[in-house]
């Protein structure tokens, strides 16, 4: 009965102290049947690249809604690659301006869920994306 | 094995890897298992259980980073209930000891209930078995104390925990739940609070009422975890039951009775799974229960006829 579960740490890296909108994604892949891991508010992405590892995500979701997500997203990624952990898919949500995807993008960043994105379209990224 | 030789090398990565796949039973687990048993035996198993909210996950953050400044490697499992709707789980102890995230000497895993079939007992059991074979000195297995399946996992341990709080009419939860007769240790946490001396004596006299069987009288420890007052003594506490369960020859009992359950969940769990597959594939199992809903026949035959099958 090796059915393969998903599962997904929420974490909110940085000096930003807002988690209802992570706390309404981790409920709502939940509700889609993942194990979700909270890592509670601010977090270093040290902290969360090394629970990402312990608990052998998929994925990691971080939301960040300070500004400073061009730094942190990023740092996420990298020191996931550095730890051998590469395969995990990252994304993020939070108030981000649409200049900024590209970069994150192209830092690793697999997606971009801005304000307003209907959670069925992140779940639906996240199922179809895992390996 | 390769995976197997990285893990007790102390790769996380590896060893998170190990824990995931026998999870999901997979092939390559089995294997890795067959060979780290001769391994086991090293690390203390200590339990931690209690009501939502008593402060379990702090407390085991305290007591980890008392554990660790003797240089102590210490692995956490923290169990949180999945939903038996999607099964999917929402898992926060983590929250409570993110400091604890970046130290080397300290591995933590959440893990969902998963509900049915005794999925938790399994996952806690392959996960605690890989992580003794990997050299920690201390596992904590930190679960909600309320259903049975709780106490089952509680029941594995070396040393049981049972964190109560002033103010929930624990005194009488205690005699019902039959919490009492599983701790080896009793700690009255947030005892900053009203109702905690109250709590304590109550406390004492259900354990005074205890049928005398070991030599182990079971302390009552106060704490406020979140100030980290009297940690240090519940440490003294559990590294002086390890001594008695040694010296007392109760370790081994224990241990050797612990081996007897877990084989025979281990044949139960792969037998259920066994016979689920084998029924689903059958395509008559839908029929006869048809059958037995319409009274043609009655479900004492259909099981007999069920087990007398598969066992040919």
């Amino acid at each position: 009965m090796a059915e393969k579960l998903i599962r997904v740490l929420v974490a909110k890296p940085g000096l930003d102290g807002h988690d209802r909108g992570a706390k309404v994604v981790a409920r709502a892949l939940r509700d889609a049947g993942m194990e979700v891991i909270y890592t509670g508010l601010r977090q270093t992405p040290e902290q969360i690249a090394a629970a990402a590892v312990q608990e052998d995500v998929n994925v990691v979701c971080l939301s960040l809604l300070s500004g400073a997500h061009n730094h942190l997203f990023p740092k996420v990624v990298q020191l996931l690659k550095e730890k051998d952990a590469g395969d995990i898919l990252v994304v993020g949500g939070g108030v981000i301006p649409d200049a900024d995807i590209p970069y994150l993008k192209e830092n690793g960043i697999a997606e971009i869920f801005t304000p307003g994105t209907p959670t069925s379209k992140a779940i639906e990224f996240i199922t179809s994306h895992v390996q | 094995m390769e995976l197997l030789k990285e893990a007790r090398n102390g790769n996380k990565r590896a060893i998170a890897r190990l824990i995931t796949l026998a999870e999901s039973e997979a092939e390559e687990a089995s294997h890795a298992l067959q060979q780290l048993y001769a391994y086991t035996g090293g690390a203390h198993i200590v339990g931690i259980t209690g009501p939502p909210g008593s402060g379990k996950s702090t407390l085991t953050d305290k007591i980890v980073k008392k554990l660790r400044k003797e240089d102590k490697k210490v692995a956490i499992l923290a169990v949180d209930p999945t939903s038996p709707f999607t099964g999917g789980a929402i898992l926060g102890d983590r929250v409570r000891m993110s400091d604890l995230n970046l130290d080397e000497g300290v591995y933590i895993r959440s893990l969902g209930t998963r509900g049915k079939l005794g999925g938790l007992s399994k996952a806690v059991h392959y996960a605690t078995k890989i992580l003794d074979a990997c050299d920690y000195d201390y596992i904590f297995i930190e679960t909600v104390g309320v259903g049975q399946s709780e106490v089952d996992i509680v029941k594995t341990a070396d040393t049981t925990i049972v964190v109560m709080v002033p103010g929930l009419g624990d005194d009488i939860q205690a005699i019902k739940a039959g919490i009492l007769e599983i701790g080896d240790l009793f700690i009255v946490n947030k005892s900053d609070r009203d109702g905690a001396n109250r709590l304590s004596i109550e406390l004492q006299m259900m354990l005074d009422l205890n049928a005398v069987k070991s030599e182990w009288t079971p302390p009552i420890n106060m704490t406020v975890a979140s100030k980290s007052e009297g940690v240090d003594e519940v440490v003294e506490k559990i590294k002086n039951h390890f001594v008695y369960l040694q010296e007392s020859g109760e370790l081994t009992v224990r241990r050797r009775q612990r081996l007897e359950t877990e084989i025979i969940d281990l044949v139960i769990q792969k037998l259920t799974t066994y016979m689920t597959k084998k029924m689903s594939k059958e395509g008559s199992y839908e029929e006869e229960l048809n059958r037995v809903f319409n009274k043609e026949t009655d479900p004492y035959t259909l099981v007999n006829k069920m087990l007398n099958e598969s066992l040919k």
